[in-house]
Parts: C-alpha cells; structure tokens; sequence
C-alpha cells in the first residue's frame, strides 16, 4: 500500500525523538550555587574532610542542599547565592591553607538522568562569562637557555678533561669550540660525544669543532618548556579557585587557559603571571630553634615553618637563588631510596662550591617562595600579595657541592616527584606571554543567553505562524518536525561531550530554524506540482518525497562542507557556530524528511483521498 | 495558498544580459572598494585591544575620551554600541607597551572619578595571533569554495561546477563589498557569516541545477535556455518560500540579537538575498555560456528512456 511505514519504521521515528529528547532534558533543570572544595598540595580530599566540612557547616546554620563527594573534590549545593559567599568564607577560614575553595553553579540535573550520562549543554565563555587567555611560551628562549648551558658545560667539562681549548663561542643556534690541535680536537669530539647525547658535533676543519642541537632534542626542549609551563600555569589556577578551569596545550608553542566565572582579569593576570622562587639557606645550629620560638629570634637569623608545621631557624644569607636551577627530577638512589637529582648552571655551580665547601655535615634548608594574593586591595586597587615562604627541606651537605647534586632522605618518592616540581617552578625554562586575552563579564554573559534566546524565539514565532498559512494541514506537520528539530538539536549538543554553546552558536540554531523548513517546502511545492500534474493524491505524497530527496541530501551536504570547514579553522565562538550548524543540518534532514513522512503517513497514508490540505 | 503560479514558464533568461551586466558592475563596485576603503577589519583581524563598558545612565563620550586622553590613550576609538549606556573603546595594537594589562589601566582610568563603571567585556588580540587568523580565515573560504567546486563537479557537471563556484564567488565579492562600502566590522563571526552565505547560496543553486538537470532529461524537446527557463519557474516558488523563511528568522536575529551579533545578521540578510539572486541569474546563465546541453547530462549508463534519443538539433 502507499504511503504505509511498517511497524518497526515508526518505532524507530519515536525512539530517536524519545532519546534526543530525554538527553535534552537536563537542560530544563537549571542550575544550584554551589561551593565546590579541592585540595591544594599536602592534603586530601576524602571522607574526613566531607564530615568536617558538614560539622562545620551545621554548627554555621547554612541550609544545604547536599554535599556530595565527587572525583576529587568536593560540591555542597545550596539554595541561594548569599548561601554560596558565607559557606565559601566560613570554610575558606575553618580548612585553611590546603584548600581551595571556589564559588561554582553546579547542573541540578536529577540523579536518574546523571546515571544514563545525560547533562545539560556547557556553555562558552561569551554567554557564562569568565576569561580566555591565549599564551604563548617563547621557545626562542628555551632554546637559547640551552645552548647557554651547553657552552657552559663545555667549558667545565673539558676543563676537567684537561682538554685544551683556545675559545669556546656561543652562537644562536651552536656552540663553535676552537681548539689548538687535532689530536685534542679528536679527543673531545670523542669525549663529549660520549656525554651529551642528543647534541650534533661536528669536525669543520681549521681546527674548529661546532655543536647542534639534534632535531630531536630541540623537540624535547620545546616539549618540556611546554609542559613545564602548563604544570605551573595548574598550579597558579588551582590558588586562583576557579571551578572547572581549562588549561590546555594548543599548537606546539601555546597553551589556552580558561577561567568560567572570573571577573577581575587583573587579578587572574597577577597570579598567572606570579613567579615562584626558591633559595638554598644554612640552617643555624648555633642557636635554639626554641627560644626564637618564643620570641628571641638572633639577628641574622630567620624562623621559617616547614611543611610539617615544625619551626625552623634560617641563617639570613642567600646561599643560592632558584634561577640557577636548570633541571631537577626525581629518581632513586642506591638503596632504591627516593632523592631528587638537582643541575646547576655554571655560575650556581660556582656559588653552591664557594657555600658548602665550608659547610660539609651542616644542614641545609631549601626555602620555596610564593606571593599568594590576599583578598585585600591597597589604594591602587591592585591586589596585595602575601610572601608566602616555606621550607621546603632540610638536607645535610655531605660534601662540597658542585653544579649537580642531590637531596636524599626524603620520605616518600611523590614526596621527590613534588620536591623537583617545585623545584623546577622555580626556574622557569621559558617566559610565557598572553597573546590573547577575552573577557566577557557576567552581566553580558547573562544578556547574551537572553538575547540568543529571543532570537530563537521570535523566528520560530514566525515561521510556525507562516506555514500553516501557506501550507496549511502539512505546514502543521512542517512545525511538528521544527519543533522537534530543536529538541534533538538541543539534545544532540547536551550528548556530544566537547560541544560548547556560544553566542553565535545560538545564532546557528536561529539559522537552522529558518533553513530547516527548506526541506519540506522542496517537498511539499513537489506534492503540488505533483497533484497539478494530475496525480492522485497518494501518489503525489509518494512522489514529491521521492524526488525531493536527492534535492535535499545534495543541498545539505554542499552546506555541511562549509560547516566542517568552519569547525576546522574557526576558534571558540566560530567554532560553536560551525557545531551547531552541523548538527541542526543532520537533525533537520530526519525531521524533515523520516519525521514528517512518519506523520504524514499516519495521518493521511493508506486513505482514499480525494484532496489534500497542503 | 499559493502565492506564485504561473501557467507558462516565466523567460528568465531572457533577462540574463542585462542582470549579467548589473552583476559585473556590481563586482566591479566592491572590488573598487575593497582596493581603496578595504574591509574595515575587526580585532580579530588587527590586533589590539577592544573594551566594553556599561554605565548606570547614557554614557557622554566626550567624557570618556577626556578621561581616556589624559591617561594617554589619546589615539582610542570611542563609540556606543548597542545602546547609550554601552560604549566601546578600541585601542590600535601599540609598540613596547605590554599590551595585555592596557584593559585593566583603561578601566582604573574610566573608574578613577567614581563612577560607578561596569566591565562587560575585554578582548585582547596580539598582531601575531591576528595575522594567523586572517590567513586562515582565507584559506578556510579557499578551501571552501574549493571544496565545494569538487563536491558539485562530481555531483552534476563541470559546466554546473563552475556555474555555481561562479554564483558563490559572486556572491561573496558582493558582500564583502558591501561590507566594505557601509565600512561595517569585519570580524571572525561575519567571516563565520559569510562562509555559511556559500553553503546557503549553494543550496539554492543545487536545487535549480537538479531541476535543470531533470528537465533535461524528462523534456524531450527543447532549447537549453527554454528548459532553464521552465526549471526556474517551477523552482521559483520554492526559492522564494525559503528564502523567506530565512529572511525572517534572520530579521529576528537583527532585531532581537544584540549588538555583538549585529554584523553577522547583516551579513547572513544580505548574502541570502544576493544568493537568491545568483542561483536564478549568475549559476544557470554562466553554465548556459557554458554551452550546457541535453547529452552532457545525460547519465553515462542506458536508461530506460531516452537511451534511443536523437541528439538535439
């Protein structure tokens, strides 16, 4: 018969529409204050922290909503936004230092549909508000640090070697070493080869010997000055107490860091761009640590915390700044004991000797540096930062130390692994610049989701009130399969996990609405003419389908490109405005198409008909 | 209801000189502008710094670019956007100056008199990342036009190919020239527009060409230009009945938008109405010129009817 889906066909119709629209439908759940709890170095979030903070907050008289313990870290829900600054003042005084604390909106999306996956679409920056900074990692300087080093190490080593050298030149991409004979040449060549894996050396002639660094290694450096740069920037954002940063690597120099919720960019900006520093101090034997601990601190000396809380007393002379540190990493030592293995460059090297050759079976304490921002201002408006200064370890100098040694007895190896972070962080491989910076505060954010939300609502007032006019019984069919549309768009965008909606991604799904209609005008102008031919009516709906679709796939396919360019090249907002674009093509070609057939068929399929309303 | 019916086919084509004479002087107007008034290019494009700011009451821009001046951004672009109480500066990328805190001084600047001045939006773009954008944005319309060239050439014939690449090249030269004539932004999200105004344009050419290409075959008689002709006019209603429906929802969009999406709504308006247009007069008469002809669409295996044809007179 004409015009008849089977059973299964229908079925299929329903449950596509059914499951579009159940994942649509977190989106219709807004959203709690939340305060949100994660750990900051040395602490845990687990069971303890998750009563205490509920004594806390009972003792407080905050209403809850719920508190719940999730991958690392832990969301109280609440009912109002006043809520949400007491509890995130009341904890942020009563768990201290180890714990960030930051204000979030957490999806009320019930547990039922939390269990199947289902989660209301993320939104970008433009509609949430918040920061987008661009950062670019000099790796001109990366490299240039390194072939510092190596001129560095050069010298030292064939100086040691008793390999002598008339010059050795540092160039911007080589080091050219200039030696007296070729016997020595040779020598070197051979040594140094021997010693520095992945750097090129190379006999010029004349007596000159020149270094490169191997393709490979240029790659490792830049690697490394990139990671070494997200790590820290993780660190820097995790103080900041934003919930759900991004701090992703873009490209091979850059890295996209994404703060939702951030207003004040200056800030945000002071804390990013907040060095680390680390200093090498003698520990003062001569003097009790307990009688400055009770206020008889001796000049020249300094009381210092360490990270156990226990005091310790600091000679005040810099013994070695953390700028001298070129690597730091963490590894075992003979005993299979944790230790963290530390490189000088040369003039650390010369200070470290000059300090500890006196010093041998003293301790040694390494103090780590931080300026914390404060929450207070001073009449600049510029945010007060708190010298922050731990120690980070105490170690006995066993000997006099060179430009590489090592720290021992540490207690555990993600004790070492964290030592030679910090360490690192202390000298940065490469600067780092923001290159791109975009901020949208929340009253636009907020404006920009109304807006968007006008749009939509407006052109779908008109075109559902357009095609009825024109296309009567079958422009109601049209309007079903548009409203439809937007459930699965909607819903498709809630189930793809990286899509985003953003401004002009509202923008799309405006477009979308007026071109979805597209493919049933083809349609239904083809049902016409199809009927003016003279065609039963049945028979015309089977026709005007038919040939419409090839229509309606080349034309859709020919914007679906574009799309997919779009999505390739575009950043951010573009990018939202290509996804959106791309699905409501898809979603539309089943509406239009499979959907309205569906109806069309149910409604009118199988009848005698002697007109159709269309 | 039926708003288009016509008995016999509308001659279109008879129409062509002239309307490919508009068109190149149309084409010839926008290259002429975008030669000496150039786009005038967004942020995202240039570099530099854009601030927007909201106050409680309409904002007097004299004041602020007092303010501004005195802190020596003397050389800031200061306008409304959207509404009296929104303003928009802009600051041309600058040497030597580190340029990402500029949003922040400006605004301790706007505040120093206590006003009460709210920050909507900063956007920073450095001249390096700006200048990679403009190259792709160039190479993503390339290589969409191109891709678009494949995707029809395979699908239907290089005469329509080039018909349509022609329609769509037509198209965006006239909206960038338009954009270059009102000296309206050009950003990423009108670049965005546009790009979405060749996969629009295009849908409407593909829907002509198919009828074409069907006509050709069903029709058995017939001068090309005849069946061009035949095949807009039953096209016709279906072509202005979407690009109504567009037309609305873009007018919406305009209305309703907001200013940040002004630009891209102006863009998508206009680029929809100049592609109605080309898919009727630029893609059929250029693939006409072409010498478009029965044989070359006829599909390559033996159909049914019209295997034992004559060729055409």
């Amino acid at each position: 018969m004409l015009n008849k889906y089977p059973m299964w066909k229908y079925l299929m119709v329903i449950l596509v529409v059914a499951v579009c629209a159940l994942y649509a439908s977190p989106n219709l759940y807004g959203e709690d204050y939340a305060v949100q709890v994660s750990a900051s170095r040395n602490a845990e979030v687990d069971t303890r922290l998750f009563e205490q903070v509920k004594s806390d907050l009972q003792q407080a008289g905050v209403d809850i909503k719920s508190i719940a313990l999730e991958e690392g870290h832990l969301l109280i829900r609440l009912k109002s936004g006043d809520d949400q600054l007491l509890v995130k003042e009341q904890l942020e005084a009563s768990l201290g230092n180890n714990y960030v604390v930051a204000l979030n909106l957490a999806p009320a999306t019930p547990d039922w549909l939390d269990g199947i996956g289902a989660s209301p679409m993320k939104l970008g920056l433009d509609l949430r508000g918040g920061v987008h900074f661009l950062m670019e990692v000099d790796m001109k300087a990366a490299i240039t640090r390194s072939i510092e080093q190596m001129e560095d190490d050069f010298r030292n080593s064939l100086r040691e070697e008793k390999l002598r050298y008339r010059r050795v030149e540092q160039k911007s991409d080589r080091v050219d070493v200039q030696f007296r004979d070729q016997e020595t040449l040779d020598q070197a060549i051979n040594f140094l080869e021997k010693n520095n894996p992945g750097i090129l050396f190379k006999d010029e002639g004349e007596l000159l010997m020149t270094a490169t660094l191997s393709e490979l290694r240029l790659k490792e450096i830049r690697e490394y000055a990139l990671k070494q740069n997200i790590t820290i920037m993780r660190n820097r954002v995790n103080q900041l107490g934003v919930a759900e940063p991004v701090i992703q690597r873009q490209g091979s120099d850059r890295i996209v860091v994404q703060l939702p919720g951030i207003q004040d960019t200056a800030r945000a900006k002071e804390i990013l761009n907040a060095t680390a520093t680390l200093q090498f101090r003698m520990v003062d034997i001569e003097h009790d640590v307990r009688d400055a601990v009770e206020g008889r601190v001796p000049p020249g000396a300094q009381l210092l915390m360490d990270r156990k809380g226990q005091p310790q007393l600091l000679d005040k002379r810099i013994m070695l700044t953390g700028d001298h540190i070129v690597d730091a990493s963490s590894s075992f030592d003979e005993y299979g004991r944790p230790q963290v293995n530390i490189k000088l460059d040369s003039e650390g090297g010369n200070k470290m000797s000059r300090g500890t050759k006196d010093n041998i079976g003293k301790p040694m304490a390494t103090v780590f540096i931080e300026y914390k921002p404060t929450s207070e201002k001073d009449k600049d408006g510029k945010i007060v930062f708190e010298k922050h200064e731990e120690v980070i370890n105490v170690a006995t100098i066993q000997a006099r130390l060179g430009n590489s040694f090592r720290i021992t007895g540490i207690d555990s190896p993600a004790e070492a692994q964290n030592l030679s972070l910090l360490l690192r962080a202390g000298a940065l491989v490469a600067p780092i610049s923001i290159v791109e910076e975009r901020t949208v505060g929340p009253s636009l954010g907020q404006e920009n989701i109304e807006l968007g939300m006008q749009a939509i609502f407006w052109g779908l007032v008109l075109i559902l009130a357009f095609m009825p006019i024109y296309y009567r019984k079958f422009g109601l069919v049209a309007n079903t399969a548009l409203l439809v549309n937007l459930v699965m768009i909607i819903g498709v965008m809630s189930m793809i996990p990286g899509a985003t909606l953003t401004l002009p991604g509202m923008a799309g799904i405006v477009l979308t609405v007026g071109m979805a209609v597209d493919a049933n005008v083809l349609i239904f102008e083809r049902i016409r003419e199809e009927l003016r031919d003279g065609r039963s009516p049945q028979q015309a709906i089977h026709h005007g389908y038919d040939s419409a679709l090839s229509t309606i796939a080349d034309a859709n396919i020919t914007t679906l490109i574009a799309a997919v360019i779009l999505f390739a090249v575009g950043t951010g907002p573009v990018k939202g405005f290509s996804i959106t674009l791309a699905i409501g093509i898809l979603t539309s070609m089943f509406t239009a198409i499979v959907g309205t057939r569906a109806i069309v068929n149910a409604v009118w399929g199988g009848k005698r008909l002697n007109n159709l309303s269309i | 209801m039926r708003i288009f019916d016509f008995d016999k086919e509308v001659r279109f084509m008879s129409l062509r000189w002239p309307a490919m004479i508009f068109s190149t002087l149309l084409i010839l107007g926008s290259i002429v502008s975008l030669v000496v008034n150039q786009l005038n290019w967004g942020l995202d494009f240039t570099g530099g710094t854009v601030i927007e700011v909201g106050y409680q009451q309409p904002a007097k821009l004299e004041q602020v670019r007092k303010q501004l001046n005195e802190v020596g951004f003397g050389d800031a672009v200061v306008q409304h956007f959207g509404s009296s109480e929104d303003v928009l500066i802009r600051l041309a990328p600058r040497e030597g100056v580190k340029s990402d805190t500029l949003g922040d001084q400006v605004m301790t600047a706007l505040r120093a008199s206590g006003e009460q001045v709210d920050m909507r939006r900063i956007e920073f773009v450095g001249p390096q990342v700006g200048e990679e954008l403009t190259e792709q944005g160039g190479l993503a319309m390339l290589v969409a036009l191109i891709c678009i060239l494949l995707y029809v050439a395979m699908r239907f014939e290089w005469r329509f190919g080039l018909g349509s690449v022609a329609a769509l090249a037509h198209d965006v030269i006239i909206t960038l020239g338009l954009f270059s004539v009102l000296q309206l932004e050009f950003d990423l999200t009108v670049l965005a527009a546009v790009l979405a105004v060749i996969g629009y344009s295009l849908n409407d050419t593909i829907v002509v060409m198919d009828r074409i290409r069907e006509n050709f075959r069903k029709l058995r008689k017939g001068e090309p230009e005849e069946i061009i002709n035949v095949s807009l006019t039953q096209t016709m209603s279906r072509t202005i009945i979407t690009s109504g429906t567009t037309l609305l929802v873009l007018l919406a969009l305009f209305f309703k938008g907001g200013a940040l999406i002004h630009g891209f709504a102006t863009a998508l308006l206009f680029g929809i109405f100049i592609g109605t247009y080309s898919s009727i007069y630029i893609a059929s008469s250029v693939a006409l010129m072409l010498g478009i002809s029965k044989e070359d669409l006829m599909p390559t295996e033996v159909e049914k009817e019209g295997a034992d044809l004559d060729p055409l007179p």
